[in-house]
């Protein structure tokens, strides 16, 4: 049955038959749809390609999924500009190879860059393995187009810098899809740089590996990327595509450095030579494009690799400020030993960003302890003074950890924005916060016409 | 605090200077219950800056929340009260080797002003502007809520980024009390490239075509500063490179320094003078000089050149000349935004220019300030 294709997004655990879904292809669609939904006060959820990780895209059955992937087209490509504007469809990588030839490319990349829309990494600002030197989504984007809840067309910044008003599209951005659906972005695009180096350092333990990395930051150098793996996503990716990583590593360093030639090659005798202070035992330098991408292999293969060695697993995504790493990965460990499940570390090390893999066998009863444990994580990063997602947003799955992060209150403010967005709660409903709130007068808030208002001087809009 | 302080004019009819957080708090509420429209000054050093308020019962003064809360140095990250100065936050994390990538021109600016005003400099090009650098806010609403957003890690995506909407608010949507940024490492060398040139947009592609990457490139009407921070031996080679290409294609490239040249990042106005940003797609800046040249040929200018921000001052600038450039500036997707101006004139004239998306802007201030207490009139559309 077709409309099983959309029950779930890259989050399987959450499923749901959408009520009807809508393939749009122009904007005009997306606000015909739209502008019914509000008449009638249906829900309505946007949906990308359906990778997202935390049931944001979760469909509802008495609502319409709106499935945005055949806007798929690049609108303009003003390179001279500095910009691209394209359809919320448009697949990541494919911004890159359309620019590739001008020398430039699209910085936010994801690991699923081949499959994820920009419409889907525009609502869940997502990130990257570069995003340490270059940034997120959310400092890629310029301008919006979206259709409001309402039904209405808006366009919010473009192709310039500094539009003037609020930054609404700072703040679209991030949204998870419950403020607008995206229908055209303006987006930067980013010069490629006249040098990249890439190495992969191998050390005994995540310890020895986690004081490179506060080493290399501490030394100003600021790569493009570091990521981190530990033994056992290491065995994983060796099992699922066979990156041949030195032997017997207790963790992995992937660092990567881009820039001027000059730079990059005074950085990476640097990095080396810091790697081996930690007592990195081993240590290779990519010569080539080849030996870059099988290095990266492992890497960006590594959610899918853990496949190979569990049944099941949950991908898990905290921060932490990076100084606290080896501190919490041994609280990690020691939780996910108690609970005797096994939990496999992937992560963004430059800023802090993890990836904990709660592996586990749902046949053998395991999920409710994989599940505890992935929870145990959140809290860890919480009390570290970190946050409960890096990227993956919270969507539907992480509701519940809102209000340990955010005081009501708080979350009454975040409210205010969803109330001028969308007021009758019909876009994207049931996600990111943790009880619906209905939008209307504040307590203990004056109405009445003001003062200024009554003189004349100043008017109500 | 000294009663001479005006918001672009406006003089207020009672200051208040809260020490803390608590005390803010307490300010704003008193306020909400006497139905006082609140104003917000840091360093005042933009305050001029936006339209005149229609109305001012109180100013609020942020210059006692001065404090550096927590500069955890090994993350890279600062948390400041909102009135503390850029110079302080600087002069603190520069003995980590740190700095906070801001450098907007004026003096006496605090983190908060800076944020409120959406304030920015040459090192744009390079690291964003203070969207791009603040990672958390607390703020105090029109009824004295206190509210926090985003957090004190750099990667997050927890929660609406109500930082963004804060940033370049002018006011209009709470008063800012703290701020957390993002820091990066300071280079430890610079190395300085000037060429004269009446064409800077050709200049900066000889730049980028050598490879290098500069923190800045700055155009003053003559002569383009191209920057370039990094390790030592990296500076050098770039400035190096860069002095080539320019030289190559028959540019007058002057001695490669390590310091930038006086009135760098400087705005090209004078007090009680005309100051307008011109905002425009990258790519046109050429024409925009153009347009420049033919409407107001005696205009000073300064360029960043590579971001789409051209700055424009001019003893005098007659309001039907305002609507020509905006009018030329659309076609380049920009905008006209006066900046400075004989209070007088700002009340006659619309500061900001048409803004994309108004409609929705006027439902998210309806949302945050129900009763339009505060800085009214200030923002776009008479938000
Ligand atoms: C193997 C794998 C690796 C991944 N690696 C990363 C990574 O490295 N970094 C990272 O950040 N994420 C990663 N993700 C998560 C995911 O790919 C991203 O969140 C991605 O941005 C989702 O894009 P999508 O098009 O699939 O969106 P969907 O899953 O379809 O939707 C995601 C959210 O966006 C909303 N949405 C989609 N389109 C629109 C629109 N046009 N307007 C408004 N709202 C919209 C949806 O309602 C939903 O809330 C990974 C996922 C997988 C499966």
């Amino acid at each position: 049955m077709a409309l099983r294709t959309y029950e779930c997004d890259g989050l399987a655990s959450y499923r749901c038959t959408p009520g009807v879904v809508v393939l749009a292809k122009t904007t005009d669609d997306v606000a015909y749809v739209v502008s019914r939904c509000a008449e009638r006060g249906i829900p309505f959820v946007a949906r990308g390609s359906g990778t997202g990780l935390s049931g944001g895209a979760l469909p509802r059955e008495d609502g319409v999924l709106i499935v945005l992937s055949r806007m798929n087209r690049i609108v303009d490509l003003a390179v001279p500009d500095e910009r691209a504007v394209v359809g919320p469809g448009v697949i990541n990588a494919h911004l890159t190879t359309a620019v590739a030839s001008d020398g430039y490319y699209y910085a936010p990349d994801p690991s699923s860059q081949q499959i994820c829309s920009i419409g889907g990494n525009i609502a869940e600002n997502s990130g990257g393995a570069h995003c340490l030197k270059y940034g997120f989504t959310a400092h890629h984007v310029t301008g919006l187009q979206v259709v409001m809840p309402g039904g209405s067309v808006e366009r919010f910044g473009g192709l310039a810098p500094d539009p003037v008003g609020y930054d609404v599209v700072g703040a679209l951005v991030g949204s998870e899809g419950t403020l607008a659906v995206v229908t055209e972005a303006t987006v930067r695009l980013s010069r490629s740089p006249q040098a990249v180096q890439t190495l992969l350092a191998a050390f005994d333990s995540i310890e020895a590996a986690g004081a490179a990395v506060s080493a290399i930051i501490a030394a100003g150098v600021l790569p493009a990327a570091i990521e981190m793996m530990d033994a056992l996503a290491i065995e994983a990716a060796e099992a699922a595509v066979a990156p041949d990583y030195p032997a017997g590593a207790g963790a992995v360093l992937i660092v990567e450095l881009d820039g001027p030639t000059c730079e990059v090659e005074a950085n990476l005798a640097d990095v080396e030579r810091l790697c081996r202070q930690a007592r990195a035992y081993e240590i290779r330098v990519a010569s080539n494009d080849a030996e870059r991408a099988v290095i990266w292999k492992g890497r960006k293969s590594a959610f899918a690799a853990v496949g190979r060695i569990s049944p099941d697993y949950i991908v898990q995504d905290g921060v932490i400020p990076r100084t606290a790493l080896a501190q919490v990965l041994a609280a990690v460990e020691e939780v996910a030993t108690a609970a005797g499940v096994r939990v496999a570390n992937v992560f963004h090390a430059g800023d802090g960003n993890l990836h904990p893999l709660v592996l586990f066998d749902e046949s053998k009863g395991e999920t409710e302890r994989a599940e505890t444990v992935s929870n145990r994580i959140i809290d860890l990063c919480l009390e570290h003074g970190g946050s409960i997602t890096g990227e993956h947003g919270v969507g539907h799955d992480k509701k519940l950890h809102m209000g340990k992060m955010f005081n009501e209150i708080d979350l009454d403010v975040m409210q205010l924005v969803r109330c001028a967005f969308d007021p009758d709660g019909i876009c994207n409903p049931g996600k990111i916060f943790p009880t619906p709130r209905l939008c209307g007068e504040r307590p203990g808030r004056r109405s009445g016409v003001h003062p200024l208002q009554e003189a004349g001087v100043a008017d109500v809009f | 605090m000294s009663s001479d302080r005006t918001v672009a004019g406006v003089s207020p009819a009672r200051t208040a200077r809260p020490l803390n957080l608590a005390d803010l708090t307490n300010v704003m509420r008193a306020a909400a219950a006497a139905g006082e429209v609140v104003g917000v000054i840091g360093g005042g050093s933009k305050i001029n800056q936006g339209a005149a308020p229609t109305g001012l019962d109180v100013l609020i003064s942020t210059a006692s929340m001065n404090r550096i809360l927590e500069h955890a140095a090994g993350d890279l990250v600062i948390t400041v009260q909102a009135g503390a100065p850029l110079a302080d936050v600087q002069r603190h994390v520069a003995s980590a080797g740190q700095w906070l990538a801001l450098d907007p021109p004026e003096v006496g600016a605090t983190a908060g002003g800076i944020v409120a005003a959406a304030a920015s400099g040459p090192r744009r090009l390079r690291y964003g502007t203070p969207r791009d650098l603040l990672i958390g806010l607390t703020v105090v609403l029109v009824d004295g809520t206190v509210a926090k957003s985003g957090g004190k890690v750099v990667k997050n995506v927890a929660g609406y980024d109500l930082g963004k909407l804060f940033t370049g608010s002018f006011g209009t949507l709470g008063v800012i009390a703290e701020c957390t940024f993002r820091l990066h490492p300071l280079a430890p060398a610079r190395r300085v490239v000037t060429v004269a040139t009446d064409e800077p947009a050709v200049a900066a592609q000889r730049v980028y075509a050598s490879g290098a990457v500069p923190t800045a490139m700055e155009w003053d009407g003559a002569t383009m500063t191209a920057v370039f921070e990094s390790i030592e031996s990296a500076a050098t080679q770039q400035a190096a490179d860069v002095v080539a290409v320019l030289a190559s294609t028959g540019g007058e490239v002057g001695e490669v320094t390590d310091t930038v040249p006086a009135g760098f990042g400087a705005r090209p106005w004078r007090p009680s003078g005309y100051g307008l940003k011109l905002t425009h797609r990258i790519g046109a800046l050429t024409e925009v000089l153009a347009v420049v040249r033919d409407t107001l040929p005696e205009a000073e200018l300064r360029a960043h050149v590579g971001s789409g921000v051209t700055w424009l001052g001019a003893a005098y600038v007659e309001t039907e000349v305002i609507e020509v450039l905006r009018t030329a500036l659309a076609a380049y997707d920009g905008g006209v935004v006066v900046v400075e101006a004989p209070v007088e004139l700002k009340k006659q004239i619309d500061v900001w220019g048409p803004a994309r998306g108004i409609d929705v802007m006027r439902r998210i201030k309806d949302q945050f300030d129900p009763e339009h207490r505060m800085s009214p009139g200030r923002f776009v559309g008479g938000i």
